[in-house]
């Protein structure tokens, strides 16, 4: 946890010098007539976060703070496996969208998450992965009509869109 | 009497069928979102608001509001009977819910808890019918110096008032705006802030990125990550003496849920604090006046009673600023403003003389909100039992499918997809390291009022700082914002100079 809380503080550190870099792209001071720049605002809200970041590096070098004096391991054996098992099907989840669509994802995920991580019965599965696209389909595509991403899965739904819509 | 006009023709907004089934669903998805441990009317609100779309604002509001409510009541179902808090706001609610429960006293606890609830409602918005046209009145006068200075205060409790990490904290409020920056200045119409010239983001970061990547994917991992064990419910037996007898035990602790009810309703007004600091403070104070303060803890129905009227009435406090004046007393009011925005409203004063259908509408709704979430609550606590058993594998990937989905409709631009991810992911492990999260969601909200209303002052005034502190109702809002952005740093001094109380 303590060597964490150091490198989170570096990083953001190094994440508000970066938001000050770049809002001087636009003006930072006073603009006679106009009042403050269009990069004030920001630039001197990033000086405040680097400043906060040095106060938290300073509480770490001090260890006044909780997480600079734990001696737990920031992500033990199964928060990792979560992280890596969780965020990544979250992010496969994602990027297939790109390629077969939210309705081809979707019923990909759940099965992989309730089968897989959940081990529920191949029933309770199916049930949950084509009946959640079903629902969405209908919500949003068809009463919204917020168009959902389809990929190379778009020519199945023009049968669809043509009943519904 | 104009009040009781307008809150008759509110009534008849609320009574509408359509806001009506809107009030029963939002009410239903409140209690369940509320009982599942690990999930609040935060998260219920940021992953729903998207859906909201179907309906018209108002109806929109209602159902948002019902879910708000239904939420705070749900949460003591699970306190009670897993021992798990459902909802950050019914922490206060295990200290003597569950070890009633665990005394084969769970329908009591349920049933004391859900009237408390409905009190707690209904006093605070009575108190809410009372003082928001007036507040909203004066607010009207209110210009740029007034608007910046009420900011001003709302960030500045967070930092006086929340108790967490002074530094983490004001970075969370700073990353919150600079993030509301992004996209095109609205004053010179240039694009700033364009990371890596990447396209998606000149139509700036959407409030509800930001929100459904914390509430959403961030603490839905932590969750997970959080509930390991698995935990023992309690056995609940429903009958109408158990009803009775609840009722006897209301009229033992009246003093407990009045002093939960009106404590709750002015916590909730101020944007740090909101209903779990409430619900705390409340049972505090019930355990202090009461005689028998040596069986809190053990199972005693006031200490049940004061948390629950404290965290709904602190929920209807919550909505009086962010309706009146445009600023959210809670990060759930916060997401509820910035969905007016979506919906094409103008939060502040003027809602309550241009929009009155909505702002009368929702506050009839409330009171109907408040009579349906206990109806619903006591009468189907056996199916709230039951969902409580449902196994959180196959909630969670509901949910991070919901968060995609949400995360996509408002623009329609899978950039925010991948955005909504990032923010989830570094949520997640900021938070571990005790990065508290809801000031950003607030300050992306109000960044983009802020703001204008900063660089409008300084350029009526030339630059002039002072025009803060020397304006009759800014300068005083100013000086207590100060104050509370300086209170911690007063903490080691007093320890120095009075080292007793820091026993």
């Amino acid at each position: 946890m303590r060597r964490a809380e150091i490198v989170a503080a570096i990083l953001m550190a190094v994440l508000s010098v970066y938001l000050m870099w770049k809002s001087t792209e636009l003006p930072i001071w006073w603009i006679p007539d106009e009042g403050p720049g269009g990069g004030a605002f920001s630039f001197w809200l990033s000086a405040i976060m680097l400043i906060c970041c040095l106060c938290t590096m300073v509480n770490w070098y001090r260890s006044a703070t909780p997480p600079s004096k734990s001696e737990e391991s920031f992500m033990d054996a199964y928060a990792l496996r979560m992280f890596f098992l969780v965020g990544g099907g979250v992010t496969v989840m994602i990027g297939l969208v790109h390629i077969i669509g939210m309705y081809g994802s979707i019923p990909l995920f759940l099965l992989f998450y309730l089968r897989f991580l959940g081990r529920h019965s191949w029933i309770t599965t199916l049930l949950v992965a084509l009946l959640a696209p079903v629902v969405i389909f209908f919500f949003f595509d068809i009463a919204l009509r917020i168009v959902l991403p389809k990929g190379y899965l778009e020519p199945l739904f023009l049968p669809l869109y043509s009943f519904f819509l | 009497m104009d009040i009781i006009a307008l809150l008759l023709e509110g009534f008849a907004i609320a009574f509408q069928p359509i806001n009506l089934v809107v009030v029963v669903i939002g009410v239903i998805v409140g209690l369940f979102i509320g009982a599942m441990p690990g999930l609040g009317s935060v998260n219920g609100v940021a992953i729903l608001l998207p859906m909201t779309f179907l309906v018209p604002p108002t109806s929109a509001i209602i159902f948002l509001a019902a879910l708000y409510y239904g939420a705070m009541y749900g949460g003591a179902i699970s306190s009670i009977m897993l021992g798990i808090p459902g909802a950050s706001t019914a922490v206060a609610t295990t200290f003597d819910g569950r070890p009633l429960a665990l005394k084969g006293q769970a329908d009591k606890a349920l049933i004391t808890a859900a009237m408390a609830s409905f009190i707690g409602g209904t006093i605070s918005v009575l108190l809410f019918t009372g003082f928001a046209p007036p507040l909203a009145q004066i607010a009207l006068d209110f210009g740029d110096h007034e608007i910046f200075a009420l900011m001003l205060l709302a960030f500045a409790t967070f930092v006086g008032l929340s108790g967490d990490d002074i530094p983490k904290t004001i970075f969370s409020i700073c990353i919150g705006l600079v993030f509301s920056a992004v996209g095109l200045d609205i004053m010179s119409g240039e694009p700033r802030l364009v990371f890596f010239d990447i396209i998606g983001f000149m139509h700036g970061i959407n409030f509800l990125v930001l929100a459904i990547g914390i509430y959403g994917i961030g603490e839905m991992m932590w969750t997970i990550e959080s509930n390991r064990g698995d935990s023992t419910m309690s056995k609940a037996v429903l009958s109408i003496n158990g009803v009775l007898d609840s009722l006897r035990e209301m009229g033992r602790t009246w003093f407990s849920w009045t002093t939960g009810s009106l404590l709750g309703f002015f916590v909730g007004i101020l944007p740090a604090a909101g209903a779990t600091p409430g619900s705390l403070m409340a049972y505090g104070v019930a355990k202090m006046t009461s005689k028998e303060s040596d069986n809190f803890g053990k199972g005693e129905i006031a200490g049940v009673v004061a948390p629950e009227s404290a965290n709904n009435a602190a929920s209807t406090g919550a909505l009086l600023p962010m309706l009146t004046l445009g600023i959210p007393g809670s990060p759930t009011t916060a997401i509820l403003l910035g969905g007016m925005v979506i919906w094409g409203l103008v939060p502040g004063p003027l809602l309550f003389v241009e929009e009155k259908e909505f702002v009368w509408g929702l506050i009839g709704s409330l009171y109907v909100a408040n009579l349906f979430a206990l109806l619903i609550n006591v009468a189907f606590i056996p199916i709230f039992l039951w969902v409580l058993k449902m196994p959180f594998t196959i909630l969670a990937p509901i949910i991070f499918v919901l968060s995609l989905v949400g995360g996509y409709s408002p623009t329609q631009d899978m950039h925010d997809v991948w955005l909504m991810l990032i923010f989830g992911v570094g949520a997640y492990l900021l938070r571990k390291l005790d990065y508290p999260l809801a000031p950003a969601v607030l300050a992306i909200v109000l960044g983009p009022i802020a703001e204008p209303a900063l660089r409008q002052s300084l350029l009526i005034s030339n630059g002039d700082f002072t025009v803060f502190f020397t304006r009759p109702i800014a300068g005083p809002i100013t000086i207590i914002a100060i104050i509370l952005l300086l209170l911690p740093a007063f903490k080691p001094l007093k320890n120095r100079f009075f080292p007793k109380n820091n026993r």
